[in-house]
């Protein structure tokens, strides 16, 4: 069972706040501002816009307070999901249902938080072990940087992955951001930066960890045939999935069911993402993966049939992930370098890329972007067109 | 000595025995009464037959290291400065279960997968303790 709107809806507008480690504001304000600037992008007025579809971790506003604030007249449609990175392809999935449902015709799907000023996602947990927590954090089991590490060890040990390949991953993506002049870190780094940077977790060192960031991004989705009459260049949202493996876990931290963690929910919703589009990993010309940890790219590779199970490190070496690879990933430096908007800024990228908009790091002729969102039990992607 | 400021779990209708057991010094497990299938963290239906039944029976305690990391960045920084650099595992029990848990008397460089672990006890307040977990010697 896949979704089953190919072509059917499109990306129409993008807009995003300045990404900061002390934004100084509100969420309200910096989601109303993306929100502001997609609807601006588009070439519409905000009474053109009837939905919203946001996600947050407790962190963040709900649609009707945006709604409230832009003064959408009427707001017909809004969800606002309580979930992780998980959600951010999975909003804009909604958005077309919603549409397709006839319970909307614009719908925004935006992601805001002060991720670093203020609930920082990275630096732990309630300290009140209750519910499935009781199970982890009273044995200092409690960031997510310490989840994905018990992750990644198991990678290392079934197949043999080394420290070396997920520098490559870091330092590529360093590279990508100093050619993007919204992300936040552009100064680039060598390898020997990666391997002398701070250990954190074993196996994880400081450089294999994302930024936090305080910002917003918006999207701003609609049909085909509206999408062709606005002001931007119609990027399609040609295939899409969602979805996870079995034990997915009581929360998102929470995976001591999972069979497999060198396996994560990518390779349980391959199958559906290329059914829906009747495409394959070969038709991809550039794509933006969720990377809230270097060692979740080599995952959705595996799992999204880039590559063999436990061939991801070696498949990023050498280069086939630079810029003027044969797979350029994160080219705007992903939440590694360019900013955590929780995933929703590789949707911003992966538009920009297909309207040829991308500048100096454009990826030339680039027709096909996948987008994934998520690293551990559940995620979604996108394969989005021009 | 200053006072435990760890987390602590927060005893709930299904994790009570556990917790229980554990200040007894024994692990206790989940099984349920219709397939006998061992489960944890406790929950009230077995993931594989619906049954609601079920009994808590006592664990081995023994089993091998499924992953681990080596925390060496305090987190948060004030709780953990001093306890730094601890070993968290995810042990795989002889019951076919995994339990997340510490390893202790054992360096971080001599950890290895699927080395054998058995269960010992740490009473960390008059109310609360934790099961760890030790390498196997010989
Ligand atoms: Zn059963």
């Amino acid at each position: 069972m896949a979704w089953a709107l190919k072509d059917k809806y499109a990306i129409a507008g993008i807009g995003w706040t300045d990404f900061s480690k002390n934004s100084g504001r509100t969420v309200r304000s910096l989601a109303s501002e993306a929100c502001l600037k997609a609807v601006a992008d588009a070439g519409l007025k905000v009474s053109d816009i009837d939905g919203f579809v946001s996600f947050n971790f407790n962190d963040s506003v709900p649609a009707m307070a945006v709604a409230t604030e832009i003064g959408v007249p009427q707001a017909m449609y809004a969800v606002d999901f309580l979930s992780g990175g998980n959600a951010a392809n999975l909003i804009t999935l909604t958005a077309t249902a919603a549409i397709e449902a006839g319970l909307a015709k614009n719908v925004l799907c935006y992601r805001a938080m002060n991720g670093r000023s203020g609930f920082r996602l990275g630096g732990g947990r309630d300290m009140a072990a209750h519910g499935i927590t009781q199970w982890t954090a009273p044995f200092g089991w409690i960031t997510y940087p310490q989840a994905m590490a018990m992750w990644c060890r198991r990678h290392m040990i079934e197949y043999g992955t080394t420290a070396e390949q997920l520098g490559e991953i870091a330092v590529q993506f360093r590279k990508n951001a100093g050619l993007n002049e919204r992300a936040m870190q552009r100064a680039p780094i060598t390898m020997d930066d990666y391997m002398n940077s701070r250990m954190i977790v074993e196996p994880f060192r400081m450089l294999d960890i994302c930024l936090e960031t305080d910002g917003a991004c918006a999207v701003l989705i609609t049909s085909k045939d509206r999408a062709k009459d606005m002001k931007q260049k119609p990027v399609y949202i040609t295939g899409g999935a969602y979805g996870g493996g079995p034990n997915q876990g009581e929360d998102w931290f929470d995976a001591v069911r999972w069979p497999d963690h060198s396996h994560n929910y990518a390779k349980y919703i391959a199958k559906d993402l290329w059914e829906s589009s009747g495409l394959t990993p070969k038709d991809i010309d550039v794509a933006q993966i969720y990377d809230c940890f270097t060692y979740s790219i080599l995952m959705q590779l595996e799992g999204l049939g880039f590559c063999k199970e436990g061939e991801g490190g070696s498949f990023i070496e050498g280069g086939r992930i630079a810029l003027d690879g044969e797979l350029p990933l994160n080219t705007a430096g992903g939440l590694l370098s360019e900013g955590y908007i929780h995933g929703l800024n590789h949707v911003i990228e992966a538009t920009q890329q297909l309207r040829g908009q991308a500048g100096a790091r454009q990826i030339k002729d680039a027709e096909v972007c996948l987008t994934t969102a998520g690293a551990m039990t559940c995620g979604s992607a996108m394969i989005l067109r021009n | 000595m200053n006072a435990y400021n760890k987390p602590l779990p927060y005893l709930d209708p299904e994790s009570r025995p556990f917790w229980e057991g554990a200040k007894a010094h024994k692990l206790l497990l989940v099984q349920c009464r219709s397939c006998k299938t061992h489960r944890f963290p406790p929950t009230t239906f077995c993931a594989k037959c619906s049954s609601g039944d079920y009994d808590w029976v006592e664990a081995k305690g023994t089993g091998k290291i499924f992953s681990w990391i080596v925390v060496r960045h305090p987190v948060p920084k004030e709780v953990y400065a001093a306890e730094v650099p601890y070993i968290v595992a995810l042990v795989a029990l002889d019951e076919g279960v995994r339990m997340t848990s510490n390893i202790i008397d054992c360096k971080p460089e001599d950890v290895t997968a699927d080395m054998r672990v058995s269960v010992t006890f740490r009473d960390v307040t008059p109310e609360i303790t934790l099961p760890a977990f030790k390498p196997v010697k010989g």
